[in-house]
């Protein structure tokens, strides 16, 4: 009796098995990397706005501070963005007829607001209040990257519940004080980096990712550091991570 | 099923023999508990109880359907981000902070009279009302109309456009119309004007109505269709004179209700609570009651509070007020009805004179003119005048006998003297006496305008409808129950083309100004406030100085007719306890709230009491699987209506109770065809009660009622108890409680949910509720104000059939049967307000397949709808039943544009397939412990408050850091009456309730 397979059967049947287990696998791994990834989760992709505002601009080399602007960042859950008012308090007098700003002028003029694109966006199921982590001395860049480089804003960060809670989880290691002026006010401390920045001083670390945005790793000192600073300011850490801190 | 009326009909005597006998315990819910009737019992127990209404899916149908749903369950989390925008201010508003709520006072107008309430705005949109503390009327508190009415603002169905005969017109032709009404009536070629408003104590639209009728000789006419035509008509008859009496229950020691329902209306009733709440608080040994005597016909608020109380039909009460003069030594004559008896009056009487100048009588707002008058002269009498009840200058503005007023317009408007006829408000073609006929007299009138919030029924049938700014769009004033001004500020623009009456009438002075000149213009000018004093009047809500005076209540000598003689079955007309006269009907959160004593909702139904309805052959129960009442049909004269049954213990016998607010047409979405409309039964003789009524069943009716959902199958609950027996035992806590739970030392042995090392991590704040029963009168508020605080879905009718209601707190009746004399016909009555305890070893925890429900650091059973997949194994391992589930998806409802407005951005709006309950207001306990944080300065007792502790009229609920040693929640939780509801569970619930303390004078005969 002739076989019934060549031997090609064989490679077709190791190809087969294999494919069986890896096909499923590579789309549930493909899956993940478009869910995690900028197609989904819009990180890093700077989105076309109505006037190409220029963070870079003002907060790096214009050296304005971010609460000129979000004015409310310190007081509010919302750090607000600024009215058409705010901008011509310096464009009626300066770039008065730059074409970049026409859409600003036209606002003034009409009292129809200008149509941002919004950004940094939570889920609907979370209540993210500003002003805590701003007293708490959480940069505005630990959330949002590295604001002061952006020309067109982009979304720094994912906004996965998985990174929010890295922070909620462990405060310590995300908490320290200005090491030029320890008594000072965390809240303040916060916006100080980007003048200290801007004007060339050293950086520690902890401030370097903070302003950065990015991941480093975490010196033993300086988690002990923090640790001290979770007990000085009372922060429950056990309540940073119940649900209806942030949802309810 | 099938067996036929007369054996499923409850057998009377046989319950109150069994009531009498052997339950073990002295609470009960309803007859039907007491019954125990297997079908009852069944449907009780059923998890889907009227399976009969739902479809029948077989087991393999039902696994398709699950493996299906499991399928494609993951998929529900797939989406791509969402675009969204920003849009900020072009100019930024002073004072407004992205995120940050802002309060604003204004006035709430109620039957005419104003409450000052501080509105929650949040960017530019009222949220939520709150009592202004400043105001008179309010001290803080609201009521359950106020908290719900925000729902009207937002209601798609508002009157949104000028119409004429329907079509759209605009407010330049319809004004334009009207000035030329105005000129031809001058010229003599049309009948002269006549303007129908309802009560008003409105300082400027007063005096814009007065300059209207001087310029163009208008007639000013006033009608409400629940008035309060006998207590005015009572002051004039007691003191020849009009005068408005403020009561203080302060200094009363002894309250004689004469079917007075103060804690839920009348001007000032919830100030009047919140008084009366002050003498009935008891702390360790400080126990100084005052003691209230009711007589009621259909069960009331105060009548189910009162220490000593009687029912008599509603056309009795005057005899009972009769005998109460005689027994006081004035006046001669009369003797109490059997029902209430002469030793009831007898000891009202003798404490009344033993406490002179510090008691009172209150007559019931729907009791005829001769009960107000002689309890006027009781309180004159009895040295009252001045110290419990204060006689001042008339509050209303140009009052009028409404039924009077009506009554001659519609005989102008007959005879063809009415030309045009500008009905401001009101609904009089809906709620008028029947025998006016108004509709048709309305047909004969050339030029008919109606303006109103809604278009309703009279809009209907006039030419002209005139959209009308609700009172958070519209400047405008009123005055409380005392006189005292405030004014109504508006919050925001109107949504529609609304303006106010004020401004109407404004404009047709030709003045085109806006309101804020006109009312601004009122008060600078004419009242001589300074600028200052007006921007404080603004922030205050309150505008200082402006109490009616205290007038010289001389009595005038009392020719009272002789009682005319109701015979038969008699019928009590009554205001809906939700919906008022009607104008709420198409506020869901109104209809779905509970009736405080039947809990019913949606509908208005016969009342009648367990005698009457076993003489008159009414049902109390059929079928589990789809129960019904029997639906009766009452005749007056020609007028009949259908409304089922409700039998309800304490209702007096011989009479039936039928509420007034019902039946609309033209309410809109949500009111139409709710109810049976029971105005066409009231004429202008029987505005309150009519003789000779006929009641035959024609059918069954299904009633929405939450009574008997999420039973607690009569454990020991409501713990009460005299002073005497408090005394004696300051615990109240009845023989062979277990106490193996609770905080005891026994309780790790015992404890089932005992967790070892796994206990929660406690930290930080401790937050837990007291509820005090003594103080609970079961007026609703804490149900509306926590619905408006927590987007609470309404789900309707059918769904509340199915209980489905969604309520996170409820306050559930019990009655209760005197020591020792059980009875059906007038038990006592109890609520308890009940929502999520938040146990410390909550049982619904460790049931849930997906954490869905945990436990906070500071203690609370926190909820968890994204992780939520509806097993509802937490809601079955309730022992509260206090988890709500969202069956269907109820809050689609609010993707209406408006109704979006009304949803509190603090809180999730819940969809479909998510279990809820009550989150002890965790968006306020937030918002407090981030501030508390940013500011480093430790919150304070009273820093949180939660919406229904807030909106509580008594202060019966108590909200607190168990932390702080000297907070409220604790000094309760340390009173020896304080109890823990069903402790020998050991779940250690974080809200424990003080036991009621009654002061009964134990002398009145049963």
């Amino acid at each position: 009796m002739p076989q019934i397979f060549s031997k090609k059967a064989n490679t077709y049947s190791r190809v087969s098995l294999f494919c069986l287990l890896a096909l499923p696998a590579g789309a549930i791994m493909a899956g993940m990397a478009i869910t995690r990834g900028p197609a989904q989760t819009n990180v890093g992709m700077p989105l076309d706005q109505p006037v190409p505002f220029s963070h870079k601009h003002h907060v790096e080399e214009l050296g304005i501070d971010c609460r000129y602007c979000h004015a409310s960042v310190e007081t509010s859950a919302k750090a607000g963005v600024p009215t058409t008012e705010t901008c011509m308090s310096c464009h009626a007098h300066i770039w008065t007829n730059s074409p970049l700003l026409e859409p600003v002028r036209k606002s003034y003029e009409t009292g129809v607001p200008i149509k941002w694109q919004k950004i940094n966006k939570v889920p609907e199921f979370v209540y993210f209040d500003h002003s805590i982590h701003i007293a708490r001395g959480i940069n505005c860049n630990t959330c949002h990257g590295p604001v002061q480089d952006m020309h067109i804003t982009w979304k720094g960060q994912y906004f996965f519940m998985r990174w929010c809670l890295e922070c909620h989880r462990e405060p310590e290691k995300y908490l320290y004080v200005n090491p030029r002026d320890p008594e000072k006010e965390p809240r303040q401390k916060a916006f100080d980096l980007y003048s200290l920045n801007k004007y060339g001083e050293d950086l520690t670390p902890v401030e370097w990712r903070n302003l950065d945005g990015s991941d480093l790793k975490f010196s033993k000192d300086q988690i002990a550091e923090g640790k001290k600073l979770v007990e000085k300011w009372g922060v429950k850490v056990k309540q940073l991570t119940d649900c209806w801190t942030c949802h309810r | 099923m099938g067996m036929d009326n007369e054996q499923k009909r409850n057998d009377l005597a046989a319950l109150q023999a069994k009531l009498a006998q052997s339950r073990g315990k002295d609470l009960w819910r309803g007859l039907e508990e007491v019954s125990e009737t297997e079908e009852f019992n069944r449907w009780l127990d059923d998890e889907f109880p009227n399976r009969g209404t739902l479809p029948h899916v077989d087991r393999r149908d039902f696994l398709k359907f699950m493996g299906a749903s499991m399928l494609l369950a993951g998929l529900s989390g797939c989406r791509f981000l969402p675009k969204s925008h920003i849009v900020p201010h072009v100019m930024g508003p002073e004072d407004r902070v992205t995120g940050i709520a802002v309060y604003y006072a204004t006035t709430f107008v109620q039957d005419g009279f104003g409450t000052g309430v501080l509105v929650r705005t949040y960017e530019g949109r009222p949220l939520k009302i709150e009592g202004n503390a400043l105001h008179p009327s309010s001290l803080g508190a609201t009521n359950a109309t106020m908290q719900a009415a925000m729902q009207t603002m937002y209601d798609p169905d508002r009157a949104k456009l000028v119409t004429y005969r329907g079509e759209p017109s605009t407010w330049e032709l319809a004004l334009g119309t009207f000035r030329k009404c105005i000129e031809q009536t001058k010229k003599g070629e049309l009948g002269p004007i006549a303007v129908l408003t309802p009560l008003t104590t409105s300082p400027t639209f007063a005096a814009w109505m007065r300059k209207f009728v001087s310029q163009t000789g208008a007639r000013w006419y006033q009608y409400d269709g629940v008035g309060r035509d006998a207590a005015r008509e009572g002051v004039r008859m007691a003191f020849g004179d009009d005068t408005t009496p403020v009561y203080d229950f302060k200094k009363a020691n002894v309250v004689v209700s004469l079917d007075a329902d103060f804690f839920s209306e009348g001007p000032g009733h919830v100030r009047y609570t919140r008084d009366f709440a002050d003498r009935r608080r008891v702390h360790g040994e400080d126990v100084q009651l005052n003691r209230v005597y009711a007589v009621e016909s259909t069960p009331n608020l105060v009548g189910a509070f009162a220490d000593n109380k009687k029912r008599c039909k509603a056309s009795e009460v005057r005899q009972v007020a009769e005998a109460l003069a005689t027994a006081i030594g004035m006046g001669s004559g009369g003797s109490a009805p059997a029902s209430v008896g002469d030793s009831f009056v007898q000891q009202a009487a003798q404490e009344l004179l033993a406490n002179r100048g510090s008691c009172v009588v209150v007559p019931g707002e729907h009791q005829p003119k001769e009960v107000h008058a002689l309890a006027h002269a009781m309180n004159v009498f009895l040295g009252n005048a001045g110290l419990t009840v204060t006689y001042v200058e008339p509050v209303e503005a140009d009052s009028k006998n409404g039924v009077l007023s009506l009554s001659r317009l519609v005989e102008a408007m007959g005879a063809g003297q009415v030309g045009t006829l500008l009905i401001l408000g009101g609904n009089p073609a809906f709620d008028a006496p029947a025998d006016l006929n108004f509709a048709a007299a309305l047909g004969k009138v050339e030029h008919t305008f109606h303006m109103g919030v809604y278009a309703n029924e009279t809009s209907e049938l006039c030419d002209w409808h005139l959209p009308e700014a609700y009172f958070l769009e519209a400047w405008g004033d009123a005055r409380a129950h005392d006189g005292t001004a405030s004014i109504i500020q508006p919050l925001i623009e109107p949504l529609y083309d609304g303006k106010s009456q004020l401004e109407l009438v404004a404009a047709l002075c030709n003045d085109p100004r806006g309101g804020l000149d006109l009312v601004r213009d009122f008060w600078m000018k004419e009242r001589g406030l300074t600028k200052e004093a007006w921007e404080k009047s603004l922030h205050d809500g309150v505008i200082e100085g402006t109490a009616s005076r205290e007038v010289a209540a001389t009595l005038q000598p009392l020719n009272l007719d002789p009682a005319p003689a109701t015979s038969g079955l008699e019928v009590i007309f009554r205001p809906d306890p939700t919906i008022g006269d009607g104008f709420y009907a198409n506020n869901g959160w109104l209809q779905e709230l509970p009736k405080p004593l039947t809990k019913t909702t949606w509908d208005n139904c016969v009342y009648v009491s367990p005698k009457t309805a076993e003489e008159l052959k009414l049902n109390v129960w059929r079928d589990a699987d789809n129960p019904q009442h029997d639906l009766a049909e009452v005749t007056v004269g020609s007028a009949s209506v259908r409304a089922p049954v409700i039998i309800q213990p304490g209702h007096p016998d011989g009479a039936i109770t039928l509420h007034v607010g019902y039946g609309r047409t033209k309410a809109g979405l949500i009111g139409d065809g709710c109810g049976s409309n029971v105005y066409p039964l009231r004429t202008t003789a029987t505005m309150h009660f009519a003789g000779n009524a006929s009641l035959k069943v024609v059918g069954k009716a299904k009633v929405a009622n939450t009574q008997y959902h999420h039973s607690m199958h009569g454990r020991d609950i409501v713990r009460y108890g005299s002073v005497s027996k408090y005394k004696e035992n300051p615990t109240l806590e009845p023989p062979g409680t277990m106490h193996i739970g609770g905080h005891g030392k026994d309780e790790d042995k015992y404890n089932l949910f005992r967790q070892g090392k796994k206990d929660h991590a406690f930290d930080g704040h401790q937050w837990a509720m007291v509820v005090d029963l003594g103080l609970c009168v079961g007026c609703n508020a804490c149900v509306a104000a926590c619905n408006v605080e927590n987007n609470i879905a309404v789900v309707g009718k059918d769904q509340v059939i199915n209980g489905r209601e969604m309520h996170w707190i409820r306050i559930d009746r019990y009655y209760g049967s005197k020591d020792g004399a059980p009875s059906l016909d007038s038990p006592d009555t109890h609520f308890m307000p009940l929502a999520c305890m938040h146990c410390e070893m909550a049982p619904c925890e460790p049931v849930c397949p997906v954490a869905a429900t945990v436990h906070s650091a500071e203690g609370l059973n926190m909820m968890v709808y994204n992780r939520c997949v509806g097993t509802r194994y937490c809601s079955n391992n309730c022992p509260y039943k206090v988890r709500r589930f969202n069956f269907l998806y109820f809050t689609k409802q609010y993707e209406k544009p408006s109704l979006k407005m009304l949803m509190n951005p603090d809180v999730t709006v819940r969809s479909r397939g998510v279990m809820e309950k009550c989150t002890f207001c965790v968006q306020r306990i937030n918002k407090a412990r981030i501030e508390e944080k940013k500011s480093g300065v430790p919150l304070k007792d009273g820093d949180v408050i939660t919406a229904c502790q807030q909106a509580c009229p008594t202060q019966a609920i108590i909200f607190g850091d168990l932390t702080d040693e000297q907070s409220q929640v604790n000094k309760w939780r340390h009173e020896q009456r304080n109890y823990t509801l069903l402790p020998e569970l050991g779940i250690r619930p974080r809200t424990t309730y003080l036991a009621k303390v009654t002061n009964p004078n134990e002398e009145v005969e049963a």
